[in-house]
């Protein structure tokens, strides 16, 4: 058993296109750890400065990070996590 | 090119319309390397401002979820503009993550919220830089191939 992540469109230049790929650890920073030993490059569009990126979503389990606990939020085997980068935009200048 | 049929097109004005003066958002889903935007689906922004738009987070999970069932993608992401031209801003830019999609973009200033034409504009965002085309409105998808059918064929006798 492993920790199945699926990956966006626009990230899937890291995983060769596959849509899912598995990984491993006890919280969702251990995951994105080995996430970019396996598919370098991956982290930084996922982290900044140590938090996960304002626009980009991370789901355990259907449960957006942001409400339980974020990077330290915990995954274990058998747990999906989905990755979405946020739909958003509008006039306003900056981001 | 966009190809959108008419009353996609229109639904998505009288949604901007309808959401003016806040920015009004959405997408067009269609069967993945279809390049046909088949089933709308309006969104909450859920910033609920005149100058920011974002789908709520819990409501694009469920979104992608619903697309992935169906084998479908987003064709069309759309959103609104309230005050300024139909033209993607360096947020729209920025933040711009499905590189396979038409960014269209409706501007309901100056009046255009309730009557007259809407500037309806479509583009392409990749890698940070910004493609406008050309925006083709049919009466349907059915149609349209006919139309393409016979046109050929006229071409071809």
């Amino acid at each position: 058993m492993a920790i199945q992540v699926r990956i966006p469109t626009i990230l899937r230049t890291y995983t060769d296109g596959e849509r899912v790929v598995e990984g491993s650890g006890s919280t969702v920073t251990e995951l994105i750890d080995q996430l970019e030993a396996d598919h370098a490059g991956i982290k930084e569009r996922l982290i900044e400065n140590g938090e996960a990126r304002r626009f980009v979503n991370i789901y355990v389990n259907d449960e957006d990070i942001r409400f339980t606990g974020n990077l330290d939020t915990t995954v274990a085997d058998g747990d999906t996590v989905v990755i979405l980068p946020a739909v958003a935009g509008g006039a306003r200048s900056s981001s | 090119m966009l190809t959108i049929d008419q009353a996609t097109h229109d639904a998505i004005i009288a949604h901007a319309r309808r959401d003016h003066p806040d920015e009004a958002c959405g997408i067009v889903a269609g069967p993945i390397g279809s390049d046909v935007p088949a089933r709308l689906v309006p969104m909450l922004n859920a910033a609920m401002s005149p100058t920011f738009y974002e789908f709520d987070s819990a409501d694009l999970l469920q979104l992608y979820r619903d697309m992935d069932d169906r084998d479908e993608e987003p064709v069309v992401i759309y959103h609104s503009h309230t005050a300024t031209e139909a033209y993607p801003s360096r947020t729209d830019v920025n933040l711009a993550g499905e590189p396979g999609a038409h960014y269209v973009l409706v501007s309901t200033r100056d009046g255009a919220h309730e009557s007259g034409p809407v500037d309806f504009r479509s583009y392409r965002i990749v890698d940070g830089e910004v493609a406008e085309e050309e925006v083709r409105v049919v009466e349907g998808y059915a149609d349209d191939t006919a139309d393409e059918e016979s046109t050929q064929q006229k071409a071809e006798h």
